[in-house]
């Protein structure tokens, strides 16, 4: 079959029989594959922009905020909500969300530190918040589908024989940046530094007049505002619904063991290394052998690097 | 099994004149006496929710109508409702109570196969009866006094895709190529295993066949392979969602398939969606003529409309998973008129031996896991709205099948 196919788009081509799911492995075509690790690197880097915050609050605050995922989806029904029924672009949907958020991260913060959560504890409490803020978003925008119509999905770039959909193309950018912004703002601020120092040793920054509090509640606020910023790029590109949520836990959590918690860059590179791997993959061989490929990765680089999370 | 004809004609006005009477029109009078219960889950929560709230609000239609007619056997109808939180486990639990605690009269199914098949297993242990909305998997169906609501007969991997095939062999363009793509989700995954030996049979050339995992979210180098496949026809097995997001990764690398089905998408996304034009699919009923000729059937619709629209419902019309519905309760009448009683074994025997008229046509039982035949149409999505197209007497008014 890949033979005909490739004989009729003009190139040479060659099968092989994967056994076990008796699908052919076809060497797919340079067009096909480009447009596939494009697609990657998109996927990638909305998974980098989701898992930003939660690197950030699980690497230096020790809490696995397993809520990160449902205020990102708060964010995405927000946008969806401003945009169709009050005519606002989805961007500036931003300006109004991110100190939204920002507020909401400082409070969740302060509550957790309230009780004095364990990393464990913070993570049962986070999932708590989950269900509720699931069950808010049923009651009020019900479980139907919603999808944003918005004119940045009728947009798309050509580059020769690939597409760039502008969607992706502003989540790629919002995530590029924003990870390089807090990547520099952490090591060559005296803030950046100071919440390094934090995270680091707590009591001794507290020492050379580090408030050590203040500066949790603002990375919380920050990875709060982060969760809402990726929720806009949700709206964009995808259908919502609230029992979504919980199919991006798992490969983001793969993002941010990958790529190191508390650094910026960590989840973004290990994103675009999992979306690009399997995106390759549903080019080359059966489409479910794609999330075997992005854990299998996880659990080499765990073996291989124990320390890394 | 046969069925003399009047005993058909007995079924026919068990089941047909009592459901016929809508409102006041025919009422027999108030219902009187202590409740019949009937209990049932359905997923008001969860990730098939969307689909639980079409079931809900079908139900309330019903169970108000049917009180307005008098109610079973003289009695008023109460319908308990619990949630199974989308999650089989929480169903046979609550399955459970409803038989043991709330101490229900009759059974009435939940929505999905994983559910129904929870369910099924409770009533299978207290010997009760049980009509389902939509199970997906027949040769799963082993009790044999449960009974399926959505009839596409026992063998659905070689029904419906021979309904399918027989369409385009119709058609101005009958295909020659196929690509087989599918979910690897249990209810459409053997029906598109099956299009792929039906195909066979039909001598269309497979150019691609892609199987993905239920939950996959990049679509984008699946519609890659399916542009460089170009097949004349595309079969999809895609649950919910998923048709959707194929659609959306095809249109954003500038592809256009000529023709291109749908197996179980949601059908109110879809529809709503420009590039999905032309998109075929099954259903068993459709809010239009000749569906709506039946008066049952046209009032049921306008109450859903209206009910749908006060629940924020995004889609507000009458289709396959309400007409299922509609069809579990029109069974349950039918069987509990007929055996003037609420005994689980007359009524199971009863349904075995009888037709009943329900609004997505006649259904019999007397088949593998109780099923009957295979009602199901093909419908296609036509300027933003599903049109039935074959067979041709229950296509649309005016409707016809476009292919490319």
């Amino acid at each position: 079959m890949a033979d005909r196919m490739a004989q009729r788009m003009g190139r040479p081509g060659r099968n092989t029989q994967n056994l076990l799911t008796r699908q052919p492995m076809t060497l797919p075509s340079f067009t096909l594959l480009a447009q596939s690790i494009v697609a990657g690197i998109f996927t990638g880097a909305l998974y980098g922009l989701l898992g930003l915050g939660l690197s950030l609050s699980w690497g230096m605050l020790r809490q696995i905020n397993l809520a990160h995922f449902a205020l990102a989806f708060l964010g995405a029904y927000l946008t969806y909500q401003l945009a169709s029924y009050g005519g606002v672009d989805p961007l500036l949907t931003l300006l109004m969300i991110v100190p939204v958020f920002f507020v909401l991260g400082v409070a969740m913060h302060w509550m957790l530190a309230r009780f004095r959560a364990t990393p464990f504890n913070s993570l049962l409490i986070t999932f708590g918040l989950t269900i509720i803020i699931e069950a808010m978003l049923q009651w009020i925008w019900t479980a139907d589908y919603r999808r944003l119509d918005s004119s940045y999905a009728e947009h798309k770039l050509r580059l020769g024989p690939l597409f760039l959909p502008l969607p992706e193309l502003i989540t790629l950018g919002l995530s590029v940046g924003i990870s390089l912004v807090i990547w520099l703002a952490l090591r060559r601020t005296d803030l950046g530094k100071a919440m390094r120092a934090a995270a680091e040793d707590a009591p001794i920054a507290a020492a050379f007049g580090i408030n050590h509090q203040a500066l949790a509640l603002m990375l919380s606020g920050l990875s709060a505002a982060l969760a809402g910023i990726a929720g806009v790029c949700i709206a964009l590109g995808h259908t919502l619904a609230p029992s979504q949520i919980y199919s991006w836990i798992g490969v983001v959590f793969a993002c941010v063991m990958l790529g190191g918690l508390g650094r910026p860059m960590g989840p973004l590179i290990a994103g675009c290394i999992i979306g690009v791997s399997e995106a390759v993959t549903m080019a080359v061989t059966a489409p479910s052998w794609a999330p075997l490929v992005s854990f299998s990765l996880l659990i080499a680089v765990l073996l291989a690097r124990p320390g890394r999370a | 099994m046969t069925i003399d004809r009047r005993t058909f004609l007995a079924a026919l006005s068990a089941a047909g004149a009592g459901a016929l009477a809508s409102g006041n029109a025919l009422a027999q009078g108030k219902p009187s006496g202590e409740p019949i219960k009937v209990g049932g889950t359905l997923a008001l929560t969860g990730p098939f929710a969307a689909t639980g709230l079409v079931h809900k609000v079908t139900g309330e239609i019903y169970v108000e109508n049917l009180n307005k007619r008098g109610g079973l056997l003289g009695r008023p109808v109460e319908w308990v409702l619990k949630d199974d939180q989308s999650k089989p486990d929480v169903a046979r639990t609550l399955y459970e109570q409803l038989i043991t605690s709330d101490k229900v009269d009759l059974l009435i199914g939940p929505y999905a196969t994983g559910n129904i098949l929870s369910a099924m297993g409770v009533a299978q242990r207290y010997g009760k009866t049980i009509v389902h909305h939509t199970f997906g998997i027949p040769k799963l169906a082993k009790y044999d006094q449960q009974f399926p609501a959505w009839h596409f007969g026992p063998n659905p991997e070689r029904t419906t895709p021979a309904t399918v095939f027989d369409m385009m062999a119709a058609s101005a363009n009958p295909p020659k190529t196929i690509a087989v793509v599918t979910s690897k989700f249990p209810s459409v995954h053997f029906v598109s295993l099956g299009a792929r030996q039906v195909a066979k049979q039909r001598g269309l050339q497979e150019v691609l066949f892609l199987e993905w995992d239920f939950g996959n979210r990049d679509f984008g180098p699946i519609a890659g392979r399916i542009k460089e496949a170009d097949p004349d026809f595309i079969w999809t097995g895609a649950l919910g969602l998923e048709g959707n997001q194929l659609l959306d990764a095809m249109k954003k690398i500038d592809y256009q398939p000529r023709n291109h089905f749908y197996h179980f998408p949601a059908p109110g996304p879809m529809v709503k969606a420009p590039e999905a034009n032309g998109a075929l699919s099954v259903t068993i009923f459709e809010s239009h003529p000749p569906f709506t000729d039946d008066p049952v059937a046209a009032e049921f619709v306008k109450e859903f409309r209206a009910r749908a629209t006060k629940a924020n419902m995004p889609d507000t019309s009458v289709d396959t998973q309400a007409a299922a519905s509609f069809s579990a309760w029109q069974i349950i009448e039918a069987a509990v008129t007929a055996t003037k009683g609420l005994d689980d074994k007359a009524m199971a025997e009863w349904l075995r031996g009888n037709k009943v008229k329900t609004i997505q046509g006649v259904l019999r039982f007397n088949e593998a896991g109780n099923f009957g035949d295979d009602l199901n149409r093909v419908k296609q999505v036509q300027d933003g709205k599903w049109l039935t197209v074959w067979p041709k007497e229950w296509a649309a008014p005016g409707a016809t099948l476009k292919t490319s």
